[in-house]
Formats: C-alpha cells, structure tokens, sequence
C-alpha cells in the first residue's frame, strides 16, 4: 500500500530510509523518525483498536503523552509487550503492532454488540451486576470480566532485555525542551550550574518544531536546534532525550525513564533496552508544557476525530495529512494555525468557531487566504463509524445551550481544539497544592513545598515571549543561589501572533430528541451520561466519581479528560471547578516497564551471594546447599542416591561415633575491645561476665528489652581487653545494630568498640569422640588434653604455619573444637583437617545433620528463638542472674512472664516411634474435637534421633514443665497428619552433658 | 527517598540508613527500682507526632553511626540533624 496520506516535502522524517513494518498482519511502509502512529496515518489506517467497555472503534486522537486510545501489542525483537502507544514509539524494522480489546479483529469485534446494548452498561454496571451470588465471583465472574475487559497481553516468557539503572546529582533539572525549558536550561548551564536538561520526545524543541515564530531572528525550530548544539557541548550539562521525567518524589529525589535502545534495529550487546535514572536535583524547573483539551459533542469517539495541535504535529514533524477533507472546531485561535497549515499543503478546510464573529491576527490570516469561517458554530456529531464521514453541525443560540440550525457537512477528519490545560503532574506529585485559574479554566501550581518551579505552559503562560523571559530570567536566578556566579543572558527577541482570549464552551449541547455518546473519557469509556448517573447515584466527592465511572484512571491517568469531567460534574452540582476539586495526581506520568525498574537485579544480581572460602570444595564434593540469608550453606553431601533424610542421618551417625566436620564460617563474629567490654557483655548478656578469665569462652543470652531472647553463642576472652563474640548466621546483622545502639546512645561513656569479623575468619567444627585425635594430629606441638584445654577453653595455635584459634565449644553436644583461621586460609586448613581425619573416619557434615544433632541434644536455635520466647520457656533460666542488671531484665519481672502454667520447651516422641512429626503441627488434647480446637502449643523443630533410632521433635507448650508423661496430638492440618506423640524431657541425648566434657 | 545529612559523613540517600525511632526516649539507669507503668512507658509507648519530631537514624550502609535527626513527619523537611550528645535547637 503507499503512503497515501504522506506529505513530499514536509516534516523531520528521513525519506531516504524506508522502513517495512506489520499492523494486524498486513505489511505497511514508513520512514526513519516516523512513529508509528505517524507510519499508520501516512498510509491512511485510522482504525486502531476497540473502546474498553462497548468495544467502539477507535483511532488516533493525539500525537504523544496525550494519546489516549492507540494502544497496541508490539512485537520486536523476540518479545511482546502490551499497551504501548503508538504514538510514542518509533518505528523500526521488523516491528510487528497487533490492535488489542478486539475479537476475532479489529475491523469485526463481536464485543462491539456492548455498544448497542449499552443501556445495560451504565457506569457502575459490575459493581451492581457482579455482587452476588457470593460464591459466583471466583469462579464466573471474575474470570470473565477479566477476559472480557483488560487491554494487552504480559508475556509469560522471561525478558532477555539488559535494563539499568544510574543515579546522578544535579544543581537543575529541566523537565521537556519546549521554549522554556531551553531557556531556562541555557541560561541556568551560562551561569555554571550543573544541569540536566530531560526530553521525552526524541527530538528537542516541543512546540517551537511545529509553531510559526521566530526567536533572535531565526525560525523557532532553528533557535532551538541552535541552543540544544551549544547546551551540548557545554561540561557542565546532560541533555537527554528519550527521557521522561515521570515521578517526584521526597527531597527532590526525581526518577526517569529513559528509552536507551528501543528505536534501535541492531543495539550493540551491551547497550541496554530502557535506563531508569534516579537524579537528586537542587532544584526542579518544570517546563512540561500543555496538553490541549477537547471540545465534548456526539461521537465524539469516531477514528478521524484528533486534537487540532496533534494535526498540526503531524504535518509538521512527520509530513503526514490526518485528513483530506480537514474540519477545525475550536474556541480558541490555536486551531486557526492547524488550518493554515493544512491550507499550505494545498487542502481546504472549514473552521467552525464556537466564538462570536472576530478579527485577530490568525482569524485575518485564514480570511486573508479564503478558509471559511462559521463562527458561532459547533459540531453535534460526528458521522460514521469506523471513520468519520461528515459532521452535523449547527449554529448555537445565544446562550450556546441549544442549536439554532442544522446542517451535514462533509469532512474525513474533525481537528478539535478546546483551548490548552498545564500539564501538572509533576508540580502535583511533589507536593504543590494546585490552584484554578479562571483565566485559562485550568489548575495551575501555587505553593511550592518542595524546590520546584513551574515555567512557561505549565504553569499556565501560553504566550512565547513571556515564556522567554520567565526562563531566562528564573534560569539565571535560581543558578546563581546555587553557584553565586552573575553571568546573566539578556532575553532574545521573539515574534509570534497575538491570540485573542478562548471560549469557555466545552461541551455541544444535544439536539432534541437524539442521544448521542459524548465521550468525556476515551480510554475508560466514560460518557457524559455515566457521570450524570453516578451524581444522581449520590456520588458527590471527585474521588468517588472518579472510582465510580473510572473517570480520569488507567494509563493516560486523564490527560484529556480531567478538566471537562470537573467541569461536566461542577456543572450538574451547580459548582465551580474549584470547588470541585481535582484528583489526586500519581506516579508514573506514563505507564513505563516493569524491566526498567527492576533494573540489573534479576537472576544472580538479584542479591549478593555469600560463599565461604570453603565453598568449592563443598561443591566438588557433591553438597547441596541451601540459602541462609544471602549464603550458601551446604545441607547435605549427597552420595549416590541417597535421600536427604539418609544423608542426615549418616553424616550426624558418623558425628556421635567418630568425628564429623562443619563449616560454621557463617557464623557472626564481632570483635569487641575496650577496658569496659567485661561490663559492656555483662550489660548485654542474661549472665555473669565480669570473672570470665582471659583464655575462656562461655555461652551467653542476650534479651531485647522487652524481654523476648534476641540471640545467643558464645564469647571468648582473648585478651584482658579483647573479646570475640559469636551471634546465630541470621542474627548477625542486628546483633551488631544492637550492640552500637547501646554503645552509642545509651551507654556512650563506655570505652568499647565493636566490628564486624564475620567475613575475616573462617570457621569449621569438629565434633565427634575422635575429634580430640585429630586436633592433636593438626597441632602436634599444642597440649590439646582435656586438662590443658578443657571444655569451654581456649587456644591458639599453628596450623603448619597458618594462626589458628581453638575453641572448645560444642553444638552438638559431643567433645568438639571450633577452629578458626584467617580466611584465605580457610580452604587450606579444611583440606589439612580432612586428610588427617581420615585415618579416625571423617565426614563433612551438612546444616540438617548440624540440626539433627542440636535437636536431639536439646539445644535451642532459630525455631525456639522465634521473638516470642523469654529465657524460661526454652530452659535457660539457669542462666539468668539474679543479681545483677541487664537489657531486658525488668521486663522478665512481668505477671504473664512468671505464670505457673507459662509456656515451657520439651521433647516429644510419636507413640509409634516411626511417623515424623511436621515442624509446625499443633498440639492438641483431642485431635477429633469440634474446631477450632484449643491449642496447646506448637512444634518447633524435628529430627530423627539418630542416637534412639526414632523421630523426635521439640516443641514450646503451655505448662510444659506439668505436661512431661502425658500423650498429646501432634495435628498439622497442611500435611493431614494427628500423629500421637508422648511429651519427654527435651535433653533427649547424654542428660548429663558428659560427652562434651569427656 | 529522603536526603539524610549524616553528621559524620554529608548527605547520602535514605536507603543507606535504618530508622531508629523517637530519639528522645531515655533508657532507665541500670540498678533502679522502676514501677511498671514507668517501664512500660520506655518500652512499649510511643508517640506518633504531627509535625516537628526528633528521631533516630543509623548509617548502616556508611559509617555505622547512630545520629539524631529533627524532621517534619508530615513534609519530611529535614530541620537538623546532629551526632548523639549534641543538642537540637
């Protein structure tokens, strides 16, 4: 097909690049810098998708931002992507567009029979259809509504897109290169400010590459390509394109989206698809300009209908006609320019003018060069319904309620201007409670509550040479207050036609006796008669009608349709705009990738991963790992089929019966030093720290203040004024937090220090009867006898040439011997270990054998110190003193914490000695009593005890102390088990506590 | 994302600090009798102030620093923010 529509001679398209691209299966051609709604239009398609609730067809309406319905199902590349407007996205290569909300097509969509029964759709039709029956809604309802509505399709294939992200500090960021973003740009970098200056379009210059004015005696496009050269060889800016500015958020914190690769046919590796910018500026200056709004009248919806400056957009930046038969309806003299330029390009068109008969600069200009006129005229409706026919218009009486003629005149398009709204969001979402200016019938920024100022449309000066001097003038001062530099740039001289004040009609009454849809929302489907009906509903709060008819929502968030909602509602309630009230305005401006905001966080980058010096050999010997936290722990060493629960079970045996070795480098380390680190620990810990002589460890609990236990291991004086302390692998992080807490803020007189050392030791566990045998073999030249170095003791020593220090410490109950090395020796010291274990039957062992043999032992960890146990209830009372203070001990003074019956930790056996107990179940006397069934207390942790050969859990019950002996229930509804369980002591192994002394 | 002015290091952003609540909560001296409606207050009651609050932040991501910081819980206006000990205006 050719570019039917393609003007020869105008517009920024590169003509000797042709483009080949598909739109619903058919292959069209366009040219380099086309979008491809300009593409589309060259070639005559208008009809580019069905309406969201009655599936009318519709077209294009606008020319960027403001498009409301051309929204397709792009697909590039290998990926598909919903809801991207085609008037924003440039054409390439290969690009495939597909219409979406139609079946089986656009041209013939069984939906659209909603149009005719759209009596049965009025606003709020699933709110009141929907409701019952309740049990309808999961299963018919909703997955009904959802196919039935809902615009594109998300891909369910993983993206393959490189996203990023960076972060900048600026003095301004200039938001959109229209006249007063240039000058306010230009004059801010001339003063030395560091500026961005941030366009969305991929060509700079906004309105001055379509608008007849000059500027320093050159073409307004001409200025603007001249200042962007200049701005671009300036240090101290960044000028992008392809970037929108879309969210504001607290302390000037501005993120953009940058379109880094989309318009490209073959990106290089490396350059990502989209870039999203988090950008601290000093200071904001919002030039985004305006939007034009329509003008309301009967099917007003029908393809071929646009916004008059969008026609204009399309002659001038793409060389495109949207019509050949123009009709310019308008109450303002911006239109008048959309006339003359289709005059220019030899088509006639016919203005209607809602305003009264008048003569101003662009009025004389369209005389001047025979455009005829109706003044005091408007469009009832538009004709025609995959495309605009013609129009039925009509004189308005005097008090523009009614229509005094009527006639049909041909058009194939309907250029609508209904004078221009500031495009606010940014000034809104930082916090800028906007005012309305009855002057121009629009919110317009007030008070600032952050460092942002509005220049030029956006704030509601539609004139150039204001606009000017505003940004000149604002460049320069708020550049100076940040770089107290004085080069000031005078204003250059502009030239533009003077236009007479807009009409405030917005909206074509009915003619009698016809019901035609004016549509106020296009993209939500929203009529003027859904909002009457939600006001005679009751509806009265903006918000409410706004949720009500979906009036102002979805990705467009209203850009069009805000201001004639307000107004239609300020109407029928017999208010002001004002006192209406506006919505409120969100993040993001336009709907961008969810890629882009995850950024390079996917896959590995999604978090750091922790490995221990050990970690390869780990994996050459077959373990499995399992994450705790941001490390990889191996959980069990696999050998040949065995399952998890077998390898458990062997690595644990090889534990009680030889000697078994653990890496416990995750473990957290903090190293404390000071003269009052002993009355430090003996503050932070339950128990007595004063007396600990250099050369021992001893296990510790510390509380939080309200009581609960925090955390728990051990700490070991190494020196007079040294300590090294270990917390639990998760707790690591906020034990520290806490310990600098109390360091800083509430003990600040305390002479300590604390540092993170987890990352600098590497840590393995030897434990098992034979574990002393190799530790003597690792150290020939220590005493490693239980007199030398007993439980609780320790030692440091060489480890063939490598510092090493011992810890006696044991969390598995057997004798057992922590050692630590610098960690780049880690790797070295567990090859040395594990060769010379060999002789006494080594074994690596894993975190679910570590957990096995803490459990059968009685030991507490994570499952019991779940932040709702105090010292008493996991049996560590013993090591809560009584005579001196600590964080948390008033709080264990409490009635509920010292209740006969508290909650106490003890050891459960099933019954039968065979069936596992889940983690989790609940305990309960009667396991078929009517729910919900009191519950006695939980299950913590499970294990097969591999020293009884059968299973066994701990478990935190109420009055455990009473509760030994009895039989309970052990019911975990998710596994759909009630297993019988007797409640035992929780030391199930060595009661005594021999082996770790032995 | 607020802009925090570590005392120690300038400004850096939000998300290199943790909050630590009302910085103007004294803990009870180590060894005293307290009545429980006085612990409880230090433990479990706090205000949640319209307006002009002093509260504390950690640099957890920098120079591990607990400071204080006077801020506007309604605006985020951050008025002062100073090292622990010294006093805000």
């Amino acid at each position: 097909m050719s570019q039917s529509h393609r003007l020869n001679n105008e517009g920024l398209v590169n003509r000797d690049n042709k483009i080949s691209f598909k739109f619903n299966g058919k292959k069209y051609f366009g040219y380099e810098g086309d979008t491809l709604a300009s593409a589309l239009l060259a070639n005559g398609v208008h009809l580019v998708g069905r309406s969201f609730k009655y599936h009318r067809p519709r077209g294009f309406f606008g020319a960027g931002v403001d498009e409301p319905n051309a929204k397709l199902q792009i697909k590039l590349n290998g990926h598909s992507e919903p809801n991207v407007n085609a008037t924003e996205i440039e054409l390439v290569d290969g690009i495939e567009a597909s219409s979406q909300n139609c079946w089986p097509s656009v041209q013939f969509d069984i939906g659209a029979i909603n149009n005719f029964l759209n009596k049965f759709f009025p606003a709020g039709f699933y709110y009141k259809t929907f409701m019952w029956p309740k049990s309808f809604w999961y299963k018919i309802y909703e997955p009904f509504i959802r196919k039935a509505a809902g615009l594109g399709v998300a891909s369910a294939k993983k993206d393959k897109e490189r996203y990023e992200h960076k972060y900048e500090y600026c003095d301004l960021l200039v938001t959109g290169s229209g006249p007063a973003g240039l000058s306010t740009a230009y004059a801010a970098a001339k003063n030395g400010a560091k500026v961005i200056l941030a366009e969305d379009k991929p060509r700079f210059g906004g309105s001055l590459l379509t608008d007849n004015v000059t500027i320093d005696n050159l073409s307004g496009k001409a200025w603007s390509y001249k200042i962007i050269s200049e701005l671009k060889e300036m240090p101290n800016v960044i000028v992008k394109n392809r970037s929108q500015v879309f969210g504001y958020y607290d302390h000037n914190m501005m993120v953009m989206f940058e379109r880094t690769g989309d318009h490209l046919k073959d990106k290089p590796k490396y350059t990502p698809r989209q870039r999203l910018w988090y950008i601290r500026a000093k200071e904001v200056l919002l030039s985004t300009g305006s939007i034009e709004r329509p003008i309301v009248f009967g099917n007003n919806d029908t393809p071929g209908i646009f916004l008059s400056a969008a026609a204009k957009e399309y002659i001038k930046v793409y060389g495109v006609l949207v019509g050949k038969k123009p009709l310019i309806f308008t109450n303002n003299d911006s239109a008048y320019e959309t006339a003359l330029e289709f005059k220019n390009q030899g088509i006639q068109p016919v203005i209607l003018d809602t305003r009264e008969e008048q003569s101003s600069e662009l009025i004389d200009e369209a005389k001047n060069q025979n455009i005829e006129i109706k003044f005091s005229h408007a469009v009832m409706a538009a004709n025609g319904y995959k495309k605009v026919k013609s129009a039925l218009i009509g004189k308005l009486n005097k008090d523009k309620s009614g229509f005094e003629t009527s006639e049909t005149i041909e058009c194939d398009c309907i250029c609508v201007s209904g004078f221009w709204t500031p495009t606010v969001h940014l000034a809104s979402q930082s916090g800028n409670r906007l005012e309305f200016n009855d002057q121009i019938d629009a919110f317009v920024p007030n008070i600032s509550k952050q460092n942002e100022k509005s220049i030029g449309a956006s704030k509601g000066t539609f004139t150039l040479k204001e606009t000017l001097e505003e940004g000149f003038k604002i460049g320069f001062e708020v550049s100076k207050n940040i770089t107290k530099n004085d080069n000031f740039v005078s204003t250059p001289n502009s030239n533009e036609p003077k236009k007479n004040i807009h009409d405030k009609f917005w909206c074509s009454p009915l003619p009698e006796g016809k019901d035609y849809k004016r549509f106020v929302d296009f993209q939500n489907d929203v009529a003027v008669s859904d909002i009457e009906i939600a006001l005679r509903e009751g509806y009265r709060s903006i918000e409410h009608v706004k949720r009500y008819t979906t009036l102002g929502m979805a990705t467009d968030q209203g850009r069009t349709s805000n201001l004639n909602g307000l107004q239609l509602v300020a109407n029928v309630e017999k208010k002001i705009v004002p006192q209406v009230g506006h919505t409120t305005f969100r993040p993001p401006f336009t709907p961008i990738t969810i890629g882009t905001i995850v950024g390079r966080e996917v896959d590995m980058e999604y978090m750091p991963t922790r490995k221990t010096p050990m970690h390869t050999w780990h994996e050459k010997n077959n373990a499995v790992f399992v994450d705790a936290g941001a490390w990889k722990r191996p959980r069990y060493y696999k050998q040949g089929n065995e399952t998890l629960l077998e390898a458990a079970k062997r690595e644990a045996k090889n534990v009680r019966e030889h000697v078994g070795i653990c890496d416990v480098t995750t473990l957290g380390k903090i190293d404390i030093k000071g003269p009052d680190a002993a009355e430090f620990l003996n503050r932070v810990y339950t128990n007595a720290w004063l007396k600990l002589p250099v050369g021992k460890a001893r296990y510790g609990v510390m509380l939080r203040e309200d009581g609960i236990v925090m955390d728990d291991g051990t700490t070991t004086r190494i020196s007079e004024n040294h300590y090294h302390m270990t917390t639990t692998t998760a707790q690591a992080a906020n034990v520290l937090s806490h310990l600098e807490y109390y360091l800083q803020v509430v003990w600040p007189d305390l002479k300590v220090n604390v540092l993170s050392t987890t990352e600098q030791w590497a840590g393995a566990a030897l434990a098992g009867p034979k574990s002393r045998s190799v530790l003597a073999k690792l150290f020939p030249n220590l005493d490693v006898s239980n007199e030398s170095l007993p439980f609780m003791g320790y030692v440091e020593g060489d480890l063939f040439g490598v510092n090493a220090r011992i810890f006696r410490i044991s969390f598995s109950g057997e004798l057992a011997y922590e050692i630590n090395v610098e960690s780049d020796c880690g790797l070295f010291m567990w090859k040395k270990m594990m060769d010379i274990g060999k002789d006494f039957n080594i074994q690596p062992y894993g975190t679910e054998a570590l957990s096995t043999l803490r459990i059968e032992m009685g030991h507490v960890a994570g499952p019991e110190l779940d932040g709702r146990t105090i010292p008493s209830d996991v049996s560590l009372e013993g090591l809560v003193s009584k005579k001196k203070d600590f964080i948390g001990k008033r709080s264990l003074q409490k009635e509920a914490f010292n209740k006969s019956d508290r909650q106490k930790i003890v050891g459960l056996v099933p019954t039968d000695k065979k069936s596992s107990i889940p983690e989790g179940s609940h305990l309960v006397v009667n396991k078929n009593a009517k729910l919900p069934n009191p519950k006695l207390g939980h299950v913590s942790s499970s294990c097969w005890s591999v020293e009884n050969n059968n299973p066994f859990s701990l478990a935190i019950i109420k009055d455990g102390k009473n509760m030994i002996g009895k039989k309970l229930f052990a019911v975990s509804p998710l596994k759909n088990t009630a297993i019988e369980v007797e409640v035992i002591s929780s030391h199930y192994v060595d009661h005594e506590g021999k082996r770790v002394r032995s | 994302m607020l802009y925090i002015k570590c005392p120690y290091c300038g400004y850096r952003s939000q998300k290199e600090f943790a909050y630590g609540g009302d910085g103007t909560i004294k803990r009870p001296e180590l060894n005293q009798n307290i009545s429980d409606e006085k612990w409880d207050e230090f433990v479990y009651f706090r205000k949640s102030p319209r307006g002009k609050h002093i509260e504390l932040w950690h640099h957890i991501a920098g120079c591990r620093q607990w400071f204080q910081v006077q801020r506007n819980t309604v605006t985020h206006e951050i008025f002062q923010t100073a090292k622990m000990g010294e006093d805000i205006k």
